[in-house]
């Protein structure tokens, strides 16, 4: 313990640029492999697939017919954002149980919410076109029979703030709760915000949350559109196959990740048990194109690079990548190229995995969901696999833990997070205070 | 080694401006607008809704490439647009070095859906029809590929990115009206801190989709039949949808200095929260306990909001505004319709063009709740009650 005697902020644990340290103090976690930090790490150490066969709705005519999603939650009525909001509350009360911290429902600091973007969904659309009550209508006849408050409810469910509104409420965040999406780089984005007003003072504490329990047919559907997913629908545990030559698209999947992030200084002062540091984040965004990196991978090499000097590391630093590995034939190698770039020498002694290959991709909630996974990681010295990495894909020389669990000596992890729309985040997580 | 202490919190200005809306596109043609009390309703196209229509716009001007514009849906391109526009007036256009770092925060909705696929298949549905795999074969054949990135919160920022090369960071905020309150608050913080040095943010809003329409009339909250100024609307109230984009340049002042940059105004404070309106009177309440955070000075000013028109939090609204008789006030709902994330960014550029014009634009209102204020502002408070939920307030200063 580091407390220094001269009184003030000068004695604020610190980081060397002179900023209060961000530690976590609370971690919650749910995905396919299940509810908790607990079962997950059990199950993704094991090398397990949360992956199977859609049951939620009918598959027939789909590409993809495979998910990671979480079916031991239901919801009623039964809506993605419904399903959102219920995976973000399991995450956020195993956070705020293990940070005990402020009183029920009085988190003493704001909350930032990564949370897919929110629109009307078809069951309640569908459900709107019965109420019409003839056929061939248009949308002035849908207009007629929306108001009156016979689907009020549908207007609170699909506002975009609707989840957080909740949260914030059931939480009790402090002030204006934030809720933000960068694709598929929203967890990190959430975790960054928290990171950033505890270092300006802003908050002593921070909630952030990342949340997706988006896997219905028209989302389904847009991303084969877009010829992201993998259509290796059989078995469905085999196709989330990152870094392998025979990888052909992710897997869409669900789950929620919270972290409560407090300055050292307020967690030491409560005797609060620190489960790692947030050491450093960065991001630099893509101007090339909307769903692909530029070729010469230079925002990834420059977001990688802004991250290490934000948490004022060397590369040969980190022993340990948490990789984006969405098992699509462009990320990956492109992944691997600028990691390279940014690595060189020192690249070949850094294992390297992709937890998607067992909870698939948890899009908006990913970034989050692998920020607890690197934080296992420290705490237990043990690498979850990268499974189905039967053939390696040669122009990938990323030492991958191959299918089963390795344990090492892990101080430093970068995980890394790349999404439609020129978004790339990464973030350091270290186990203790630098 | 950084001193271990927060620094002085940096000044924040306002170095460029973009506006497109249903009375035009620029600072000019809006501030003639705004002066000749110009209001442009259609009441026919969406009858008996009502809304603000975007103004004729050639979004070759900012957007050059055809391909570009045909991946955006209508959202996407009046903020592209609008982006372009404050870009330009920041005088930071195709300055890559200056882009390249550029933060952006863009608060953002979703945007529009294929109507046609979506009625086609709601009506085939209600004509019982339509097998379990109907919706999905549907969906497969008749979406549009690329729809999907029309649609996507995130890729207006995207497309900001791509078409005027915004690349130093990026992130979208979501949650009506309060997601760009909140855009400008982060961005303030950030810049004030040393986090940032200088930040692009804004929101678009189309307001002629039926989808929304829809959206909003779960709630009641469309203004139907005949429009009125925002304070003649009754107790239900009502809003009308508007399209518009606005971008604000915000900097910090040595940033700004160091490249002779003009600022407008001065982005002393912006402060928000969101009060669980179960009690009647917890819009009143919560702006009555950010007013104190504000640093206004006197008990007479000026103040701009975005005021929807609908109830209950209008009149609420309103109650506050009755405790602050010296402001004159102005409701931009009445001229520009209510264009949710766009509102609060609307509101800051109209309060930084006042003051950089020296004066506030006229009242617009037959009620009388808004009353002429001559002489030259030096602060304007810039507020935002979301339709549903939200709350927040900025403070615009004069640079002398």
């Amino acid at each position: 313990m580091r407390r220094s005697i001269d009184g003030g902020n000068m004695s604020a644990p610190r980081d060397k640029f002179g900023r209060p340290i961000v530690v976590v103090t609370g971690m919650g976690v749910v995905t396919s492999l299940g509810a908790g930090k607990k079962d997950n790490w059990t199950r993704l150490t094991a090398g397990e697939s949360g992956i199977r066969t859609v049951t939620r709705f009918p598959i027939d005519g789909l590409k993809s017919t495979m998910a990671g999603t979480v079916d031991f939650v239901r919801v009623d009525p039964v809506s993605s954002t419904g399903l959102t909001e219920q995976l973000a509350k399991l995450a956020t009360e195993e956070a705020l149980e293990q940070a005990a911290i402020g009183g029920k429902a009085d988190f003493p600091g704001p909350l930032f919410l990564a949370v897919a973007p929110v629109e009307v969904e078809w069951p309640q659309r569908l459900e709107l076109g019965r109420a019409i009550g003839k056929t061939d209508f248009g949308y002035e006849d849908m207009l007629r029979v929306s108001g009156g408050g016979r689907f009020a409810a549908f207007h609170h469910r699909f506002m975009f703030g609707s989840v957080a509104s909740h949260l914030a409420e059931t939480y009790g965040t402090k002030g204006s709760p934030i809720s933000l999406s960068t694709a598929c780089a929203s967890g990190a984005t959430a975790i960054q915000l928290g990171v950033e007003a505890i270092r300006r003072g802003d908050a002593d504490a921070a909630l952030c949350v990342a949340t997706d329990g988006s896997v219905n047919p028209e989302a389904l559907v847009r991303f084969s559109l877009l010829s992201a997913l993998s259509t290796q629908n059989d078995p469905p545990q085999a196709a989330s196959k990152p870094f392998s030559k025979n990888r052909d698209g992710f897997v869409m999947a669900e789950g929620a990740g919270a972290m409560v992030l407090e300055s050292y200084e307020s967690a030491m002062a409560r005797g609060a048990r620190i489960l790692g540091v947030v050491a450093g984040c960065g991001e630099l965004t893509d101007s090339f194109h909307r769903t692909r990196s530029s070729p010469d991978g230079k925002p990834i090499i420059g977001c990688m690079r802004k991250t290490l000097a934000d948490a004022g590391l060397e590369p040969e630093q980190i022993d340990h990548i948490n990789a984006h590995g969405t098992a699509t034939p462009e990320n990956d190698k492109m992944e691997y190229n600028t990691t390279a770039v940014v690595f060189g020498d020192h690249l070949p002694k850094i294992p390297v995995s992709s937890n998607k290959s067992m909870v698939g991709h948890t899009i908006s909630a990913a970034g989050a969901v692998e920020a607890v996974f690197s934080l296992l990681t420290l705490e237990h010295q043990r690498i979850p696999p990268t499974i189905n990495y039967e053939v390696p894909d040669p122009a990938i020389l990323f030492d991958v833990v191959a299918n089963k669990a390795r344990d090492a000596r892990v101080t430093a992890v970068m995980s890394n997070s790349f999404g439609f729309g020129g978004q790339n985040a990464s973030l350091i997580l270290t186990r203790e205070p630098a | 080694m950084t001193e271990p202490t927060a620094p002085a919190a940096k000044e924040v200005w306002i170095t460029g401006i973009g506006i497109v809306s249903s009375l035009g596109e620029g600072l000019d043609a809006h501030w003639d607008a705004l002066n000749q009390k110009r209001i442009n309703v259609d009441d026919k196209r969406f009858a008996p809704y009502i809304v603000h229509p975007l103004a004729p716009v050639s979004f070759d001007a900012q957007i050059p490439k055809k391909g570009d514009q045909r991946q955006m849906e209508a959202w996407q391109r009046i903020g592209t647009y609008a982006a372009g526009l404050a870009l330009d007036s920041a005088g930071v256009k195709g300055n890559q070095e200056i882009l390249g770092r550029m933060d952006m925060i863009v608060a953002a909705g979703g945007g529009e859906r294929d109507i046609a696929v979506d009625l086609a298949i709601m009506n085939a549905d209600a004509k019982g029809n339509s097998s379990p795999a109907f919706l999905n074969e549907r969906l497969m054949n008749d979406l549009r590929p690329t729809l999907f990135l029309a649609q996507l919160s995130n890729l207006l920022a995207g497309n900001i990115a791509i078409v005027h090369g915004v690349s130093g960071t990026s992130r979208t905020f979501m949650g009506e009206e309060a997601a760009s309150i909140d855009a400008a608050r982060i961005a303030l913080a950030r810049i004030e801190s040393g986090q940032s040095e200088i930040a692009l943010v804004g929101a678009a809003h189309n307001g002629e989709r039926p989808d929304l329409l829809i959206l909003y009339e779960f709630g009641d909250f469309n203004l139907t039949e005949k429009y009125t100024p925002v304070w003649q609307r009754d107790d239900k109230g009502g809003f009308a949808l508007g399209s518009a984009g606005c971008f604000l340049v915000m900097e910090s002042r040595e940033h700004a200095e160091a490249r002779g940059a003009k600022p407008y105004a001065r982005l002393t404070k912006v402060v928000a929260d969101l009060a669980q309106r179960k009690q009647p009177g917890a819009v009143t309440k919560s702006l009555e306990a950010l007013w104190p955070k504000l640093g206004v000075t006197g008990d007479t000013g000026n103040l701009i909001t975005g005021a929807t028109g609908v109830g209950p939090v209008t009149s609420e609204e309103k109650e506050f505004l009755r405790q602050h008789p010296g402001f004159a006030v102005r409701a931009t709902g009445t001229m520009f319709g209510h264009t949710l994330e766009t509102q609060f960014p609307l509101g800051l550029a109209l309060a930084a063009l006042s003051l950089s014009r020296g004066a506030l634009f006229p009242p617009n209102d037959p009620t009388g709740l808004e009353v002429e204020k001559p002489g030259v502002p030096d602060q304007i408070v810039v507020l935002g009650a979301g339709h549903w939920q939200g709350e927040g307030m900025a403070l615009v200063e004069a640079i002398k």
